[in-house]
């Protein structure tokens, strides 16, 4: 079953795929063949191989339960929002944060995630800012 | 001899001290992560190329610390395979059948000694032939037009899958896909916007680092927290190591497996679609017929199947090498990742490279000799550090790991949107290897896309537009050929291939090697 939802997925990129290559506009330059056959020649493919899972599915994947899956919906969250965050707030703080989350969700105690997240925030600052002269976030304290 | 003359001016770059201290740096955390399970060479490598880039290194410097890693990736995996009975790394598998064993009778230290002369043999004897091979190769890649090249990144896709691929068509959706993301942005030929839905970030098109970095690195976190996977890897009584200087005697009878084990690896990577995986699986179960055909003594420590399939694995890492820098088409995760950093550095493998730009092809070369050496030197009197690390627990190791990875990304592009693409890259990597779509053709086709694109439209001027000019060689064909055969095998004997290698190992989820 989920390949064949993956493959009705894929069927559905390969649709809009191929549409939005017939929308690409040409230039004042050209070629013979133009700058929409290779995308129609990709579409194609990516079209064929969803129908083939459609068609023939594999056997189901170990999916994880609810509770590991919320796990990464979590995670994955965590990170969007430490993207969002880094130059808003800065390396060093929005560091600690998310380390700490990571770290406490792969089981840590929560204390001692904290200092996890401490340690190493202040660490890669250490070695990858001052020490490497890495560009990192700059928050409004400007670090 | 010009080779030699050649390689000598490549020691002269590779030995200046700033080089060499990389050379070192690189061993060592390539063997690091190589030792660790769930950080191969590739994650290892992909991690690792936008911090190089942004401290600004130049070209030659940076591949001499990047193939550090990677050849220190390729010592490490057996670490944890001898002492643990858990592959570092997917060619470390093979590792595990007689080196735990080994270990386990209170010979891990011989077992591991032994398994780093056998990688530096494996690698050496690998380096060699990849100096006399590759000029070779280049020979008969200057015959190749843009039609010829068209084909061969044909063959590249269709062989990525390799003979134990089970379903070719999750290989051919993996490399449409990235072929799909590599024509995001203008067009290289005509500057027409392509995909980039009038999405300013979008122009340039997706940065294939961000790509690498997510789907490898990411995704590999994502599989950790899935499982909570949260402990230390090694605890304090298995890592007990031993007597760590080699047993000569032991050593020199296990000279002829190394040897065999070194031929059939260095051409399982020359090969395309083969790899270090596929190296270590040959050279260990053609080593049991050849010596043990009644099963007596492999499985349950035999030093001959440490020593042939580590020989094996290394060798097949340096064969992967030729295609990678003569065509410019690599044929493994771990390569592409290499040629993702060739392409950062705005060089483009393949014949023209070694024309123009001979001191970075030769003070790779003599760099790789190098850490050869380093690495030889460091693993068998250092083990101890590195047996050290896998005590690190994984819950405080893996969210460094993401943290390096969002550090590398920040600092190249200074970009929030790419970022949370590479969030966004790492959360797909998890669907598709859950999915069991392999990665590696994903990366390849959004490193490849636009060269293959170019050569097929440069080959269509030429032919004014007759599709038959792709038909048009005898050398053309053949590669046809051989791209044809290359996906068809595995259909016909992928189960086949994939059920014996999954019955030599214990089952584990891996990014390709």
């Amino acid at each position: 079953m989920s390949d064949r939802i993956f493959g009705g997925f894929g069927l559905a990129l390969a649709i809009f795929y191929i549409w939005a290559a017939s929308t690409i506009k040409d230039s004042f330059m050209v070629d013979v063949v133009g700058p929409r056959a290779f995308p129609y020649i990709v579409g194609s493919i990516v079209a064929l191989c969803s129908l083939y899972f459609i068609l023939r599915p594999d056997d189901e994947p170990e999916w994880p339960h609810m509770r590991e899956f919320g796990e990464i919906v979590f995670a994955a969250a965590v990170m969007f929002a430490y993207s969002w965050a880094l130059p808003e707030v800065g390396f060093l703080i929005s560091t600690v944060f998310a380390t700490a989350y990571l770290t406490w969700r792969l089981g840590t105690q929560p204390l001692w995630s904290l200092v996890t997240g401490v340690c190493t925030s202040v660490g890669i600052y250490v070695v990858f800012h001052l020490i490497l002269g890495l560009a990192l976030a700059k928050g409004p304290l400007g670090f | 001899m010009e080779i030699l003359s050649l390689l000598a001016d490549g020691f002269a770059i590779a030995l200046t001290p700033q080089n060499l201290l990389l050379a070192v740096i690189g061993c060592f955390l390539g063997t690091l992560m190589g030792a660790l399970p769930g950080l191969g060479p590739a994650n290892g490598v992909a991690i690792l190329i936008p911090i190089a880039f942004s401290l600004g290194l130049g070209p030659t410097a940076s591949l001499i610390l990047l193939v550090s890693v990677y050849y220190g990736a390729m010592y490490g995996g057996r670490i944890s395979s001898i002492l643990l009975n858990i592959p570092g790394d997917e060619p470390a598998m093979m590792t595990c059948l007689d080196g735990y064993p080994m270990a386990k009778q209170g010979k891990a230290g011989e077992a591991l000694s032994l398994s780093g002369v056998a990688s530096f043999v494996g690698a050496f004897v690998a380096t060699c032939g990849l100096v006399v091979l590759a000029p070779q190769l280049v020979k008969i890649a200057l015959l190749f037009g843009p039609a010829e090249y068209f084909v061969l990144f044909t063959v590249a896709f269709a062989t990525l899958g390799g003979i134990s691929s089970t379903n070719q068509a999750k290989s051919a959706f993996a490399a449409a896909l990235g072929l799909g993301i590599a024509m995001i942005g203008s067009d290289s030929q005509t500057g027409s916007q392509r995909f980039t839905f009038d999405h300013v970030h979008l122009y340039d098109g997706i940065d294939f680092l961000i790509a690498i970095v997510g789907l490898f690195a990411l995704s590999e976190v994502f599989i950790f927290l899935e499982h909570h996977r949260g402990g230390a890897v090694g605890s304090a009584g298995a890592t007990k190591v031993g007597r760590i200087m080699p047993d000569f005697s032991m050593i020199k009878r296990c000279i002829p497996s190394m040897a065999r084990g070194t031929g059939l690896g260095f051409f399982s990577g020359v090969l395309p679609g083969a790899g270090a995986s596929l190296g270590s699986f040959l050279a260990y179960s053609l080593e049991k017929q050849a010596v043990d055909r009644d099963g007596k003594t492999f499985g349950k420590g035999d030093p001959r199947g440490v020593a042939a399939p580590e020989a094996g694995n290394n060798a097949a890492s340096g064969g992967a090498l030729v295609p990678m820098l003569a065509l410019g088409v690599p044929g493994s995760g771990t390569t592409a990742v290499l040629l993702a950093v060739l392409l950062q550095l705005n060089i483009t493998p393949g014949p023209l490279l070694f024309s123009k730009s001979p001191d970075i092809v030769w003070g790779l070369i003599a760099s790789l000799f190098l850490a050869n050496f380093i690495l030889l030197a460091m693993n068998i009197p250092l083990v101890g550090i590195f047996t050290r690390v896998l005590m690190v627990p994984t819950r405080i190791l893996m969210p460094i790991v993401a943290m390096i990875s969002f550090v590398g990304i920040y600092s190249i592009t200074g970009s929030t949107f790419d970022v949370m693409l590479m969030v966004g890259f790492g959360i797909a990597g998890w669907v598709l290897r859950k999915l069991d779509v392999s990665l590696v053709p994903v990366i390849l086709g959004i490193l490849l896309g636009n060269q293959m694109e170019v050569n097929l439209r440069r080959a269509m001027t030429i032919s004014d537009g007759d599709w038959f000019i792709l038909v048009g060689s005898p050398l053309a064909i053949i590669l046809w050929l051989v791209a044809i055969a290359g996906f068809v095998l595995p259909m016909l004997m992928g189960r086949r291939m994939k059920k014996r290698m999954e019955a030599a190992r214990d089952q584990e989820e891996f990014v390709g090697d």
